[in-house]
């Protein structure tokens, strides 16, 4: 008996309610945009600049002891959190410290670290260091840049190849696609206030990608029913088509998860935040695919006539008698 | 119907088992890691036959810890260095035209790579301008063809000197390549491993050091500019205010607080002219730093000291006076040990830097970061751990939905994961936490071409004559979905690739070469797969 996650020959129709549809995405997205302007994200030291170090002691994790001890340094902000992971040995208590940039030191400070590491060995004598990690104000800066500008680049060339490959409507359908899943992991970030930096940007340009990978087999399958069937309205088309893949999106939507899910849990923490928004963005880039995408070129329309092109076509049949 | 030709065939087969080859040395890792240190230091080694490629993954260091450096170089560092070397000879120039120019002042400028030179007869400045200007050379550069090397101009009796844009920019191209090589050299003295070494932009550099303690440690190595001159002392005094008069300095001393010296600017010899530098004692057991210098050195050294028997000369570092012994007698052979504070420690970084000599500018830190190596370690267990399930969960959904084609795309998922590893390890391409996830997402992802033919066969099932033309059907029509699916997806990992750094830039060295091993394997191996089944067994129908 084989595994089906939907029966053969489906026929849903995925227009009954795609303006509700439609207009919960669109919500969904001024959500993410007004959550990201009032809370904003939670960037990590990548876009921020400042220091993190992360400490590894058997005693557990006291963080007002923490604090105390480098409060005297008088650092400015400093966050101190403690980590908890499935993966981590009974003994292993973990702690991140977030302390912020000084404002006048282009340059990262050995001092700073030293000074920071010997208060709270002081306070915890077994405590380990097992990462140390400083970003200076003008890199951080600049991460921010260049991450903006790889964001809008990928969209922009998917943009252009989908043009190419299919036509405009397409491109503008898969490419709000990809904003809406952008802005919705975003979004989610700032929500759940998970930590934002360089890795969160290349999981973003990943969803991306598979967003666009799961519009692509849709719009395939659109335009060769398009050539198939060419009296049917574009609803019956799209649905068909929509249909016709819906084995297949689920099929590899769902082996993709669970390989996430799988990672997610069992990844550790250092990445999870990286999976966390992979899994996420799989699931909205599935569900995008079929009721933003699809809905959108619906209402688009499309050139109809896939066969010939050309302005000689175009022309009234009349005139194809007249000669 | 379903032919493969001969040829293709081969070729498959061929792919995949020199992936397996390719991949093999990653299993044995520590024991193959050791065989290619003893090549490299003996060049032979035991425990691995030399007939098998030994290409490793390189592990990032964020999986087997290590530092991380970004330093940028105070390129304008040199254009004072530069311009104050200037001065003697525009000074000597000036002179010799004293009675069309008049008096020749130096101005005090907040600037030092600006000079401001006043001069007496406001009537000779043209002449002045003109006699500096002969003083220029053409910059040494493709893009500075044409130009000269300083601008010079004037307003009333005050002329300005300073370097041209364009050599500016030739030097600071210089200054960057030099800095890089010093580093290199400092870093190949401390024999760490597969040190990189990398120029970023115009004026960055990027040291990644796997195994070292921490990115402390190495700035103590590279951090240091290591400029060593041997200075005349004028005195030594107790405060820093002291006056210390035409061509002279007042410097602090290493380890003695409140004293200073005042030095002629001057240096009698400088570290340039060392050519060996080593970590030893005094006579009295204490560790020092035991140096030589070359002919030229050596003979500047020696005429010094046996003129100036009974005064002291300082030894000075990077604007520090380490000490400032008595010459007792003429020393000739051009040797020497410089005595100090040290901890044997302190004296051996020393002896280093002075041997790989110094940087030509100063370096400023914008990025730091230490990655134990115990956070490496865990990282790649629960990666391992994660990658397994992953991997069997997928094997078991894919088996419980296709059956024997579910079987079939297993084993290409599996060369899959291996060519991945293949090419990682013949490119050398480094293996990043991100990278593993990228991986971990290429063997959901993978199954994708398979599932998209699969699907397709299965529709075709249900209006073609047969089941071999519904698989070939399936093939050609799946293809152009494969196809475009993938491009866009490979779009994104070359310009995260291009735009990324670091532990990015791996995640997208994986997920690219994932996207073309998962399109191989599953138009071509999966395929011939099938095509071998079907050939054998001829079923009449077909159950995917």
């Amino acid at each position: 008996m084989r595994l089906k996650l939907i029966p053969d020959d489906t026929k849903f129709d995925f227009f009954k309610a795609s303006k509700i549809w439609l207009g919960i995405s669109a919500f969904l997205i001024v959500l993410a945009l007004v959550s990201v302007s009032i809370r904003g994200l939670n960037f990590g030291i990548d876009f921020r600049g400042g220091t993190t170090i992360r400490t590894e002691s058997a005693q557990p994790v006291d963080i007002a002891g923490y604090r105390d001890a480098v409060a005297a340094l008088d650092l400015g902000d400093v966050t101190i959190t403690e980590i908890f992971d499935p993966t981590f040995r009974p003994d292993q208590n973990v702690a991140m410290i977030r302390i912020q940039a000084q404002d006048d030191t282009e340059a990262v400070s050995q001092d700073l670290i030293n000074a920071v590491e010997g208060a709270l060995q002081a306070a915890v004598p077994d405590i380990k260091f097992v990462s140390v990690e400083s970003v200076g104000p003008k890199v951080s800066g600049e991460l921010i840049k260049t991450a903006a500008i790889a964001v809008v680049l990928a969209i922009a060339a998917v943009l252009v190849y989908i043009w190419l490959r299919f036509e405009w409507q397409f491109a503008v359908g898969a490419v709000v696609a990809l904003i809406h899943d952008v802005a919705l992991t975003i979004g989610i970030f700032s929500e759940v206030g998970i930590r934002f930096d360089l890795a969160i940007i290349a999981a973003l340009l990943t969803i991306v990608g598979y967003s666009l990978n799961d519009t692509v087999v849709v719009f395939d399958r659109v335009r060769e029913n398009l050539r198939k069937y060419k009296q049917m309205p574009l609803k019956d088309v799209l649905n068909l088509s929509i249909n016709e893949t819906l084995s297949r999106t689920l099929m590899t939507s769902g082996t993709t998860l669970i390989a996430l899910i799988a990672l997610l849990v069992l990844g550790g923490d250092v990445i999870r935040g990286f999976v966390f928004a992979m899994t996420w963005g799989v699931i909205v880039g599935t569900y995008s695919s079929i009721f933003v995408a699809s809905a959108l070129l619906l209402r688009l329309g499309v050139k109809r006539d896939w066969t010939k092109s050309g302005p000689k076509n175009t022309g009234n049949k009349f005139a194809d008698i007249d000669a | 119907m379903l032919q493969i030709e001969l040829w293709k065939k081969v070729a498959i087969w061929l792919v995949v088992v020199a992936g397996l080859l390719l991949a093999l040395p990653n299993a044995f890792y520590n024991r193959v890691e050791t065989y290619n240190d003893s090549v490299a230091a003996t060049g032979e080694g035991e425990g691995w036959p030399s007939f098998l490629p030994s290409n490793l993954v390189n592990l990032g260091l964020d999986l087997r810890g290590g530092a991380h450096l970004l330093a940028e170089v105070r390129v304008q560092d040199v254009y004072a260095t530069r311009m104050q070397s200037m001065w003697p000879e525009i000074r000597d120039r000036l002179r010799d035209a004293r009675a069309e120019v008049g008096t020749i002042r130096l101005q005090d400028s907040s600037d030092p790579s600006v000079l401001q030179i006043r001069i007496g007869e406001a009537g000779g400045v043209d002449r002045a301008v003109q006699l500096i200007e002969e003083l220029a050379r053409p910059v040494t550069s493709l893009t500075g063809a044409g130009a000269t090397d300083i601008t010079v101009s004037a307003q009333g009796d005050v002329i300005t000197v300073q370097l041209s844009e364009a050599e500016k920019l030739a030097t600071d191209d210089r200054t960057v390549r030099q800095s890089l090589e010093i580093i290199r050299r400092r870093i190949d003295e401390v024999g760490t491993r597969e040190p990189t070494i990398q120029r970023q932009g115009t004026d960055r550099i990027l040291i990644q050091v796997p195994g070292v303690g921490s990115a402390a440690e190495l700035k103590d190595i590279i951090g240091t500019t290591a400029q060593l001159t041997f200075q005349p002392v004028i005195s030594r005094t107790s405060s820093a205010d002291t006056a210390p008069g035409a061509g002279n300095e007042v410097l602090p001393s290493l380890d003695e607080q409140g004293v200073y010296y005042v030095l002629e600017t001057a240096p009698v010899v400088s570290g340039e002219e060392l050519v060996d530098a080593q970590p030893s004692f005094d006579q009295n057991g204490r560790p020092a730093v035991s140096f030589r210098f070359n002919t030229s050195g050596a003979r500047k050294f020696g005429d010094y000291t046996a003129n100036n028997i009974g005064n002291p000369f300082a030894i000075v570092l990077d604007g520090e006076v380490i000490s400032a012994p008595v010459i007792q007698s003429h020393i000739p052979g051009g040797s020497g040990i410089i005595t100090g504070n040290f901890s044997v420690e302190e004296s051996t970084n020393l002896a280093v830097l002075l041997r790989a000599g110094a940087l030509p500018a100063g370096l400023d830190f914008l990025e730091e970061r230490t990655i134990g190596p115990e956070l490496g370690a865990d990282s790649i267990e629960a990666g391992k751990i994660a990658t397994t399930v992953a991997f069997i969960a997928v094997l078991v959904f894919m088996v419980a939905s296709y059956g024997l084609f579910g079987i079939f795309a297993n084993i290409a998922l599996m060369a899959n994961v291996v060519l991945i590893f293949g090419l990682l390890s013949l490119l050398g391409a480094t293996l990043t936490l991100p990278g593993i996830a990228g991986i971990v997402l290429t063997i959901g992802m993978a199954v994708d071409a398979n599932v998209l033919v699969f699907e397709r066969i299965r529709e075709e099932l249900k209006t073609a004559k047969g089941p071999a033309r519904a698989i070939q059907l399936g093939y050609e029509k799946a293809l152009s979905a494969i196809i475009d699916a993938n491009i866009t997806t490979f779009i994104t990992a070359v310009i995260l690739y291009a735009v990324g750094s670091g532990p990015v830039r791996g995640f997208a060295i994986t997920l690219g070469l994932g996207i073309l091993t998962s399109v191989f394997t599953a138009i071509y191996l999966t395929r011939l797969l099938i095509v071998i089944w079907f050939q054998r067994r001829r079923p009449k129908t077909l159950e995917v």
